[in-house]
């Protein structure tokens, strides 16, 4: 590793120092380090509780850290809003999945599109050029978005009333739409059966490609996370416990421990 | 002399403002509902006292025994009609539906007892004198109560099976209910218990304030969950605090600046609170789990 | 697929609705002034126009946004107030005076609105109904208080400006804002923090900012009807715009559904006819109004028309496909038989 581009940290999309958060007096997540590259695609593994999701959650301002920093595409986020963070250019989906149910599909994806356009309320109350415009090129996006996962048909159902694994892949699409330069998906396989899963596998690669961008995700699938992640980072009771190719994780007897020992536990 | 006076009239009414508000904190922490219909609870407590002592001519002890009694069915019962069927959906409707039956019974009442108000006789009559003030022994007859009744409270809820019960379930749940809480009786009886303790301010208050009317609870309601709010929804010591503080900062407002704008004070409390501190006093953070 | 057909432009649209208005306010006009419709009924009309204002406008923040503010006879009043005061002080056309005293009655809710809105809607919960709730109790003693607003008298004198034309024009215009504003990016995202606040901050919207906005506009369309009630009464009352009437507000939007403009509109139109239609409601009317909330959130709580709004055109489409698919299937049963 280059020791100058650790200095400046515009070399990386997403750079964490010493990041570390207590619930209650209680330790939920220390010491933890990662610096993202441009279109990496990075996995965060570990069991439950092992404060996964609590990173994404510093990582986009829902939490403010205890200690340590996230820089965001080379800004800081300290004392940032969750949109704020966003508009650096993080977007996220939910392990619960968090969609705008009661609308549709379409105006999911041009709610996510929202800083995408321009014009003011006033341009919007009195029906101006700008807003015809605007609005006509979101729906082709949105459509375009859509069209990632083959879901532009589905565009003027409720999002609500999509089966599971659709909802799960409107919410990555509805993080595209941000525009943004790091993605993190939070098990974006959950619920999905094995051919599911691969063709998913196959989608996160080509939305990196296509998009150009950075991808964190959490799975607890294997195959996918073996599949498609260029590093993983091994987290056990808040802390790092390993990191490295898929290949050294497979074989880190750490990894195994904590696992078989998960295992064992429950 | 007039300090101290308006000191002894606050607490007196912040004691009552405190049992409302106890009832307000301990169904907010346990279903996340503001209950309107609990200032409701005041008006029947009040209603049912003067009814079974004055029209019916039995002895206080026993009207007092049916006020709190029946308010505590009827409260129970309002949760179990108007409430549970709503306990999965969202919360706005809950909220309206609490409205909607906070209303029902006051215009029910105002059909039934018309909306003139009743006297009511005071049943701790007679008075003290200290210094060059007359004060009435409801006055420290409620203090008293009040005191007894938040002591025996803290204790229920430390110290029983069913406080325990209370506590679990205001802090989560579903945990609650895998750990083998009947978390339905714990509901009802938490309504029931804050219904209870609505009946006992009813009857303190209409000892000291003589009128009763169907609207009469909306306004007291209103200002004891004002004070459940400044010392913190949710925690019952809060709610004391909360009661004793915004009783006494209405009695010095009526005393020392203008009785009319009493109300407007009590509300102006509120809004500070919610800028300055909103989890009041001795409220504790919630968040939402992502 | 791509469709097609006049019915589905969007400039049609538009021009078919705006030809439907003018269609609705010349049979309004033709009625009264023909004396099918007599002088007294026409004036019921005034308050079904403002009710129609205030229960749209309560239903942005209500049906749209996802709050409960309490206090929407607040904002009412401090618009009516606002306005009544400016038209009494200043002595220009009507023509110029009336409109620019709605505008001040507007602007001054909706100040009142932010200074309402910062504290509250910063919160989780429902601490905006109590801060609401509060706020018009708050108002009501203010105005009982004060020398220049008449105190407990009432204030009296007010020009009568308000007719049934410059009412009309004034739904229509909150309508039309209401609408406008609805379907554009910052009505999604006001919709967005009704569905879900978290996701809505994830996609980098101030969630903040939106209530913000969806709660002044609200009470600014309650100020404007304040200002309509205020020209059409020629007094105010500080007590007539207590709890009870905003909550007479929030049963036109629960009835008519949350989230949908035409139920705001049927429901804030029946509910204000039928205390004049049927003698003998108006006794009756808080305890009905009370049962409505509670059975309305029980069994139906989307309310009478969900979150459906009207479209004209939509409408025109399905009744047009109705009539193909009926005469098909009269042709198919012909076959059949």
């Amino acid at each position: 590793m280059n020791h100058e581009s650790v200095q400046n940290n515009s070399a990386y999309i997403l750079d964490v120092t010493n990041l570390g958060i207590d619930f209650g007096g209680l330790q939920a997540l220390d010491d933890f380090n990662i610096q993202v590259k441009d279109r990496e695609i990075v996995g965060l593994i570990g069991p439950n509780g092992a404060g996964k999701t609590t990173i994404f959650n510093l990582l986009t301002s829902v939490y403010q850290p205890s200690r340590g920093n996230i820089q965001v595409t080379g800004r800081s986020t300290k004392g940032k809003t969750p949109h704020e963070v966003s508009q650096f250019g993080i977007a996220r989906t939910f392990q619960n999945i968090r969609l705008f149910k009661n609308i549709s599909v379409i105006d999911n994806v041009k709610i996510a599109l929202h800083n995408g356009m321009k014009y003011s309320m006033l341009s919007a109350i009195l029906r101006l050029p700008s807003y015809w415009r605007e609005e006509k090129a979101a729906t082709k996006l949105a459509l375009e978005l859509l069209a990632v996962f083959n879901m532009q048909d589905l565009a003027d159902q409720p999002a609500g009333s999509l089966p599971y694994g659709a909802q799960r892949r409107l919410e990555i699409v509805r993080a595209l739409a941000t525009n943004p330069k790091v993605l993190l998906l939070d098990e974006p396989a959950a619920g999905m059966n094995p051919s599911e899963t691969a063709e998913l596998m196959s989608t996160i690669r080509d939305i990196r490609d296509q998009f150009n961008m950075a991808i964190v995700l959490i799975e607890h699938d294997m195959s996918l996370v073996m599949g498609i992640c260029e590093r993983i980072l091994v987290l056990n009771y808040g802390l790092i416990i390993a990191q490295g190719t898929p290949e050294e994780i497979k074989n880190s007897p750490v990894v195994i421990e904590a696992y078989l020992g998960q295992q064992r536990g429950e | 002399m007039t300090f101290l006076y308006q000191l002894i009239n606050g607490i007196q009414i912040g004691s009552i403002y405190a049992l409302v508000a106890l009832g307000y904190s301990m169904v907010y922490g346990i279903v996340m509902l503001i209950n309107f219909a609990h200032g409701e609870i005041i008006m029947i407590g009040s209603y049912i006292t003067w009814y079974v002592m004055s029209q019916m001519g039995l002895h206080p002890a026993i009207a007092i025994l049916a006020a709190i009694l029946f308010c505590a069915l009827f409260g129970a019962l309002i949760e179990k009609v108007a409430y549970k069927p709503l306990r999965k959906s969202e919360r706005l409707s809950l909220l309206i539906t609490a409205i909607g039956i906070s209303l029902l019974l006051q215009n029910t009442a105002q059909l039934i007892f018309s909306a003139n108000p009743r006297m009511f006789t005071n049943i701790f009559a007679g008075s003290i004198q200290i210094g060059s003030r007359q004060f009435s022994n409801a006055t420290f007859v409620t203090i008293i109560v009040s005191v007894l009744i938040m002591i025996g409270l803290t204790l229920l809820v430390n110290k029983t099976k069913i406080g325990k019960a209370m506590r679990a379930v205001s802090e989560d749940n579903d945990a609650a209910q895998l750990m083998g809480i009947n978390v339905n009786h714990t509901i009802t009886f938490t309504f029931s218990l804050g219904s209870a303790l609505a009946a006992v301010a009813a009857i303190l208050y209409c000892c000291s304030y003589a009128q009763i009317q169907p609207t009469m609870g909306s306004m007291l309601g209103l200002k004891a969950f004002v004070a459940a709010v400044l010392g913190g929804i949710g925690s019952m010591p809060g709610a004391m605090i909360g009661g004793f503080c915004i009783g006494i900062a209405e009695s010095l407002t009526k005393g020392y600046i203008s009785s009319q704008l009493a109300d407007a004070v009590v509300f102006g409390i509120l809004i500070v609170v919610l800028l300055i501190k909103p989890t009041g006093i001795l409220g504790r953070h919630i968040s939402e789990k992502v | 697929m791509k469709k097609e057909g006049l019915l589905n432009k969007t400039w049609f649209r538009y021009i078919l609705n705006a030809a439907c208005i003018l269609l609705l306010f010349g049979l309004i006009s033709i009625l009264v002034s023909s004396g099918v419709v007599n002088r007294y009924q026409a004036m019921i009309l005034i308050p079904v126009g403002y009710n129609i204002i205030l229960a749209t406008s309560l239903n942005l923040a209500t049906g749209f946004l996802g709050q409960l503010p309490l206090g929407h006879a607040g904002f009412m009043s401090v618009g009516g107030y606002a306005s009544a005061l400016f038209s009494m002080a200043v002595d220009w056309p009507a023509a110029i005076e009336f409109p620019v005293a709605l505008l001040i009655g507007g602007l001054v809710a909706a100040v009142f609105g932010m200074i309402i809105g910062l504290p509250a809607l910063r919160l989780k919960g429902d601490y905006l109904a109590i801060i609401t709730l509060g706020f018009g109790e708050i108002i009501r003693v203010i105005i009982l208080n004060l020398k220049f607003t008449g105190g407990a008298f009432g204030l009296r004198g007010i020009e009568n400006h308000t007719t049934l034309t410059s009412t009309f024009v004034w739904v229509v215009i909150s309508l039309f804002v209401i609408f406008a504003l609805i379907k554009s990016r910052h009505g999604r995202a006001i919709i967005a923090i009704r569905e879900n606040e978290i996701a809505t901050e994830s996609v980098g919207i101030s969630t903040t900012y939106y209530k913000m906005v969806a709660f002044s506009v609200s009470a600014f369309f309650a100020g404007i009807a304040g200002g309509l009630c205020a020209h059409y009464l020629t007094l105010l009352n500080a007590g007539d715009f207590g709890f009870m009437r905003s909550v007479e507000i929030l049963v036109m939007v629960v009835l008519g559904g949350m989230g949908s403009i035409i139920g705001s509109v049927v429901a804030a139109i029946v509910l204000t006819l039928l205390p004049e239609l049927l003698r003998g409601f108006s006794e009756y009317r808080l305890i009905i109004y009370s049962l409505l909330l509670v059975i309305m959130m029980i069994f139906r709580p989307s309310g009478l028309f969900g979150r459906y709004d009207f479209s004209l055109s939509n409408s025109l489409l399905k009744i047009k496909g109705k009539i193909t698919n009926s005469s098909r299937k009269k042709g198919a049963t012909h076959h059949e038989s």
